[in-house]
């Protein structure tokens, strides 16, 4: 599956939807751009589905926190939703699934903010 | 054995090999999956802190091992590295920071990893996943 990131808003939430692999050479830079780019837009309230996700490795969680420290530091919120069993795996061993607002529907994470 | 350029798109070659390894014999999907990604945190640190992200320099592969363990070797063309130097990824201060996984990630997800100097220099990686009994070891049983 070719890596593809695309935006949506619901109300002033703003929904980062990604597929395919965010890896290091592939999706890892199309998110920290996506984000960059809401976030500069004045966007406070991001929430990543992570639903089609096949794969993540350390670069792609590395560029996860880096979203998530830019985003706190200019006075937003990053959230994540829909995470995969395999990705949720990922973030749970390096301990940064607890770092994270994490949601299992799209519903309750939308209502958190 | 494989020799790759050191470029990002020969991740999806030395992936393809795995499957096809994996498919002959017969590992199982979930196996596959967290070896798959501990052969991209070899490959990845070989191209880019091994190699330096230099396409004349090369990433050579190897996959093999008996009919218990799968055996992956990977080496560079660099300078070779003290693996002693690399941070505790899950000290409360590189928590946040945003690399220093990768070989964290090769140790969670394989039984087996060392690190070695090459006869010609650079370094050489070599990971075994057992695969007798329990090929579903992965995060779950850790």
């Amino acid at each position: 599956m070719k890596t593809t990131v695309t935006t949506r808003d619901v109300g002033d939430v703003k929904i980062v939807e990604l597929h395919g692999k965010i890896t290091i050479g592939a999706g890892d830079l199309q998110m920290r751009e996506a984000i960059h780019t809401a976030v500069s837009a004045g966007a406070t309230k991001l929430l990543i589905d992570m639903k089609d996700v096949t794969t993540i490795d350390s670069s792609g969680v590395g560029e996860l926190v880096g979203c998530y420290t830019t985003a706190t530091h200019k006075g937003a919120k990053l959230k994540l939703v829909n995470l995969p069993p395999k990705i949720s795996d990922v973030l749970t061993v390096t301990q940064l699934i607890t770092v994270f607002d994490v949601f299992t529907n799209e519903k309750d994470a939308l209502a958190s903010f | 054995m494989l020799w790759l350029s050191s470029r990002y798109e020969n991740l999806e070659l030395g992936q393809a090999v795995l499957e096809y390894v994996c498919r002959v014999r017969g590992i199982e999907n979930d196996a596959e999956h967290w070896i798959g990604v501990a052969l991209r945190e070899a490959l990845a640190n070989a191209i880019k802190h091994g190699n330096r992200q230099d396409p004349s320099r090369r990433v050579m592969l190897t996959l093999g091992g008996s009919t218990d363990d799968l055996e992956i070797v990977v080496g560079d063309e660099g300078e070779g590295f003290e693996t002693a130097a690399v941070a505790d990824p899950l000290a409360p201060e590189n928590q946040m920071k945003t690399s220093g996984r990768g070989i964290f990630y090769m140790k969670t997800f394989m039984d087996d990893v060392t690190f070695s100097r090459g006869a010609r220099g650079g370094t050489i990686l070599t990971m075994r996943k057992h695969l007798g009994g329990d090929q579903k070891k992965g995060v779950q049983a850790r």
